[in-house]
């Protein structure tokens, strides 16, 4: 789970980064690079890691793209039949819908929440000096490379009927009665948001990186008020760190697993449970194929399609 | 800290408390004398974590995950290597697919690689192996070891290595001696992000590991499903300490920054 952000811009960075390296090598002496014809050598370099992504992942994704149209009976067990049986279940049962809907408000809500808290604390943190601004950045990231599992757990303990949050709250007097958030969307959507949060700071990060701090020194000196030079100025600049931020948190949130199944229980099912129900609990493999299908498709069009979009729309910000 | 208003102040103590507070609980959890779960305790003591060595299934899921995440990251790097070099230097028809094929694990739910690793394993007789975890887990984590391996390759002056074959020196020296040493600090950062990302993993593992053989993460996780109590905070705590520990050392090594967001700070 814990991945850092994934989102093609930073990708597109890359492969244009090498293109120094690459007039390089094509000006170098004649044994490095024959120009004419394309030299094995790249091929042959890529050759073992291509062929165990061969094997390993499209092998893999290709044979649960097939069990997701098999059959399933209970007493055979997956049946050798071929049929969109189970997408036509999943489309036609309101269960399926309640959950699948379930996942994406808790996603979107996760995302909403993120953008809100992480896009401000990017910009904080960009204001900061030299020994605050790394030490703060580092208990913003740092959280990205410890387990969800104690992450989550550490947000169980605080939810519970009698956790610290409860006594706070009914100690302060704001509550009467102690709120559940164990087994409810709030806690999930709560304890996402933490999990995910500092990839928004880091993608909000990266696109301040871009800005310069002269041009906010200039709409300040041409008199423009602070919260103004905030609107006009800076916010315009962000929003695509923001958009992509939104991207990488919306497509972990819809996929994440660990956290809903602690916090959401057995009851409050999201898709990822649902799939991992069906394939351990129910032994649906078939159906649980079914599932994870659709979230990947969900997700791979999510991500390259905003990318897409946000490209196109803020192209010159990218260039 | 200047230039930001006390309203920003404010909002900035809370947003850190709110990232640090589930951390924290987990840790002060961990240290209580108590035999149950108790907010705030009364008194602290180690006797959770001496608790640890009594339950031989943590111990034994710890060791598995340190040699799982030992060896995968080990492969992904020696897997890495050529492909990074491949593609920093070289332009050849198919450079932009193969690199958004290594990169694509990242894209991928692990909920669906999950799925698709336990038909796959099933299938061809690696099912709940300890070698079906190294394979699918060098798969995940890759990309990490790619990324930073690729922008160690693309940063570095080739001008090095032309001296040194132009004086005589093989191909494979070159690399031995000039190019591995050149790019070390990417190998080794990307093998260290490499192995905490396999340390942490649960969503995909939880599908493919079985009682026998399986990782801190999964069995904590199992765990915590049917109870929660000082014993699997203790557990999370001593995760906590360790990942503490690798990002101080990852931060000397690489910066943490460059590492997360990719790009200098400057």
């Amino acid at each position: 789970m814990t991945a850092v952000p994934s989102d093609d811009s930073r990708r597109y960075d890359m492969t244009t980064d090498t293109s120094p390296a690459s007039t390089v090598a094509a000006s170098a002496p004649p044994a490095s690079a024959p120009a004419d014809r394309p030299s094995p050598v790249p091929y042959l370099l890529s050759l073992p890691a291509l062929a165990l992504f061969a094997v390993l992942l499209l092998v893999p994704l290709a044979m649960t793209a097939l069990l997701s149209l098999n059959g399933f009976s209970f007493y055979t067990g997956i049946q050798d039949v071929w049929s969109l049986s189970n997408y036509i279940e999943i489309a036609s049962d309101s269960y399926f819908h309640e959950v699948f809907l379930r996942t994406f408000r808790i996603a979107f809500l996760v995302t909403l929440l993120a953008a809100v808290l992480g896009a401000p604390e990017a910009y904080i943190l960009r204001r900061m000096n030299s020994p605050w601004r790394g030490i703060c950045l580092l208990i913003v990231l740092g959280p990205l490379l410890i387990s969800v599992v104690s992450r989550t757990l550490g947000w169980a303990l605080l939810f519970g009927s009698t956790g610290l949050i409860n006594q706070a709250l009914l100690a302060v007097g704001l509550i009467a009665t102690p709120i559940e958030f164990m087994y409810t969307e709030t806690g999930v959507v709560i304890a996402l948001t933490h999990v995910l949060v500092p990839f928004m700071v880091l993608s909000v990060w990266a696109s301040l990186q871009r800005l310069d701090p002269q041009i906010e020194n200039a709409a300040l000196s041409l008199g423009a008020k602070p919260f103004t030079v905030l609107r006009r100025v800076v916010l315009p600049q962000v929003i695509p760190g923001i958009l992509s931020g939104s991207i990488i948190v919306f497509a972990l949130a819809a996929s994440a697993f660990a956290t809903p199944a602690i916090i959401g229980g057995r009851r409050l099912k999201v898709a990822a449970t649902l799939a991992y129900d069906e394939f351990l609990n129910t032994l649906n493999w078939p159906l649980g194929a079914a599932i994870a299908i659709l979230l990947l498709v969900a997700n791979v069009v999510i991500i390259v399609g905003c990318n897409r979009l946000i490209e196109r729309r803020y192209k010159q910000v990218f260039e | 800290m200047n230039r930001n208003g006390p309203l920003a102040l404010v909002f900035h103590t809370l947003f850190l408390g709110f990232l640090l507070a589930p951390i924290l609980i987990v840790c002060a959890v961990a240290f209580t004398s108590e035999g149950y779960l108790s907010l705030p305790t009364n008194g602290l003591s180690l006797r959770w974590f001496y608790a640890i060595a009594d339950n031989p299934e943590f111990v034994r899921a710890f060791r598995d995950s340190l040699v799982l995440g030992a060896v995968s990251s080990t492969f992904a790097v020696a897997f890495s290597i050529p492909a990074a070099l491949a593609i920093a230097r070289h332009r050849f028809p198919g450079r932009e697919a193969i690199t958004a094929l290594f990169l694509s694990p990242l894209m991928v739910p692990h909920i669906v690689l999950g799925i698709a690793f336990l038909r796959f394993f099933t299938q061809i007789g690696l099912g709940g192996t300890f070698a079906g975890l190294v394979l699918s887990h060098i798969i995940i984590i890759l990309p990490f070891a790619l990324r930073l391996i690729l922008a160690a390759s693309t940063g570095m002056d080739r001008s090095i290595e032309n001296a040194a074959s132009s004086l005589g020196a093989s191909s494979l020296t070159t690399f031995r001696r000039v190019t591995l040493p050149l790019i070390l600090p990417g190998v080794a950062s990307g093998w260290v992000l490499a192995f905490i990302n396999s340390f942490d993993e649960v969503t995909m593992t939880v599908f493919i590991a079985s009682p026998e053989t399986t990782t801190l993460p999964v069995r904590l996780f199992l765990y915590i499903q049917d109870n929660i109590d000082p014993l699997v905070a203790a557990v999370s705590a001593a995760l906590i300490f360790m990942t503490v520990a690798a990002m101080l050392v990852l931060d000397r090594l690489y910066g943490l920054e460059r590492l997360l967001v990719g790009r200098g700070q400057e």
